[in-house]
């Protein structure tokens, strides 16, 4: 106990870098996944081909290499990032891929009457979709979004531990490996801060499933 | 078919536009495609140098590299179903524990439950490298690997074989009851066996999650199929190349893994359909 009081700055640092990490991933797979999801519907062939080998190869792929081709091969092509938009946008785009199933089985979940009312009073594709359709189906995926966007953040630990400095994972590899501290009670440390962040956040989203429901 | 609620059955007017449309998009993926390519050969990304050691067979270091790299994703799918099996061992002893066991004793499993499944599995398997050598325990590296995928999925596979158990009709163990059955004959001769094939598609899921978490070994050195990439890059330098094929075999195997599951998936909807019939079928002759 008395390393993690010791070392309290960089753990509360760490779990900063992790939360900052996470906003940034989790809003930018929320917005790929779901114009992912509307390709995927599409009436546009090209379109749902895009939509579904994307979904293919990001939910087949580890993340692990998925970040390794990002951090080594992206620099061999002369496209250079500071490190923490690597792993960043890396984790959105795994991310993204399961995001987009999500929203998909929700749209499939919205009764067809919704849709096929949307049409008879003249909507297009786009329009019934964005106004009608995707609204409602939201709504009915929180509940597996949100298990996607804990899953996320317990996926930002990898992207610790490709050396995104300072944040919660780095905070224990600094610890036991540079400074040599006993590894149980810094990694108890680590553990109790990615609960911190992950147990809330699932309360969070029971609590916005129950505010949001729909009733049917 | 869901999905064409979304849009009109199209006329020949929208047909002729979404054709545009599509050989429109088709045409921007092309280039976009065309221009990727094309950088890439002027940054010298398609020489046979970087390729040839990994897609032709005639080359000189190619059954080298492939030898190298056979043996890493051979240690991935030792650890894979080493990980998987275990998982299913503890994962099935917590399910029914927290399914039976006193009040007290099922709250623990739940707290253990919740705390596994509320970390990272990186972090798992960190924790059981680093932590396991200071109490003493040494271990080959691969079974670090190990334990850490086994802690994390054995949680996530009891939810699983919970929910599986909890899902069947109450008139299963009510009728296993009534001809006299002990409670562990109950559990194991008829709601385990029905739960796990009922639950058998997510099963074999999460093998698709512990087959890609194998790869987390190269935070503790394990050289598994990635990390045996990693060192092959080292001599050869051809990140781009490495990690593409490295891509490719992962998607291939998991692509046929998750279509195992939704095969499965299938032929186990049409046999509880035809069950059903035939349950319904049976029902006048009560009468």
């Amino acid at each position: 106990m008395h390393v993690i009081l010791a070392n309290l700055p960089l753990y509360l640092t760490g779990m900063a870098t992790t939360l900052e990490i996470c906003l940034y991933a989790g809003a930018l797979s929320l917005l790929i996944g779901t114009i992912l999801a509307g390709f995927r519907v599409s009436p546009l062939p090209p379109l749902r081909g895009v939509g579904t080998s994307w979904v293919t190869v990001f939910r087949n792929c580890p993340l692990t290499v998925v970040l390794f081709f990002m951090a080594f091969g992206f620099p061999e092509l002369g496209i250079n990032f500071p490190y923490f938009w690597f792993g960043t946008v890396g984790l959105a785009l795994y991310t993204s891929a399961f995001v987009c199933e999500a929203i998909r089985s929700g749209i499939n979940s919205v009764p067809p009457g919704q849709a096929e009312a949307a049409r008879s009073i003249g909507l297009g594709f786009g329009q019934s979709l964005t106004s009608v359709v995707l609204p409602q189906a939201v709504r009915t995926v929180v509940p597996p979004l949100g298990s996607v966007i804990i899953a996320m953040i317990k996926n930002s630990a990898i992207v610790g531990a490709f050396g995104v400095g300072g944040d919660l994972y780095a905070a224990g590899i600094t610890l036991t490996s540079a400074r040599g501290e006993a590894a149980l009670p810094v990694l108890t440390g680590v553990v109790i801060g990615y609960l911190l962040i992950t147990v809330p956040a699932g309360l969070l989203l029971g609590t916005l499933e129950r505010k949001v429901a729909v009733l049917r | 078919m869901t999905n064409s609620v979304l849009y009109e059955t199209p006329g020949p007017r929208a047909k002729r536009r979404a054709f545009y449309a599509s050989f429109g998009v088709g045409a921007a993926l092309l280039a976009a495609a065309a221009w990727a390519l094309i950088q890439l050969g002027r940054r010298g990304q398609l020489t046979a140098e970087k390729w040839g050691p990994l897609i032709d067979p005639t080359n000189a270091t190619f059954a080298t590299l492939w030898n190298f790299l056979g043996q890493g994703l051979l240690r991935t799918l030792q650890v894979a179903a080493l990980a998987m099996a275990l998982s299913l061992v503890i994962g099935t002893a917590l399910a029914l524990t927290r399914i039976t066991s006193a009040a007290w004793y099922r709250w623990a499993v739940v707290g253990v439950v919740e705390l596994l499944r509320g970390i990272p599995v990186v972090i798992a398997i960190f924790f059981a490298a680093r932590v396991l050598p200071e109490l003493g325990i040494d271990l080959p590296t691969a079974w670090y690997l190990v334990i850490g995928l086994t802690a994390y999925n054995s949680v996530i596979i009891a939810e699983i074989l919970r929910a599986g158990i909890l899902s069947l009709p109450r008139g299963q163990s009510e009728a296993a009851y009534a001809i006299g059955m002990r409670r562990r004959q109950v559990l194991f001769s008829v709601l385990l066996p029905q739960a796990f094939r009922s639950m058998l598609p997510a099963l074999i899921s999460q093998l698709v999650v512990v087959l890609k978490d194998t790869s987390l070994g190269f935070v503790i050195g394990y050289q598994e199929f990635v990390r045996q990439g990693q060192i092959s890059i080292q001599e050869l330098n051809n990140p781009i190349q490495a990690y593409f094929v490295i891509a490719v075999v992962f998607i291939v195997v998991n692509y046929a893994l998750s279509r195992v599951a939704v095969f499965t998936e299938h032929r186990l909807s049409r046999r509880s359909a035809a069950g059903a019939t035939t349950l319904a079928q049976r029902e006048p002759v009560g009468k």
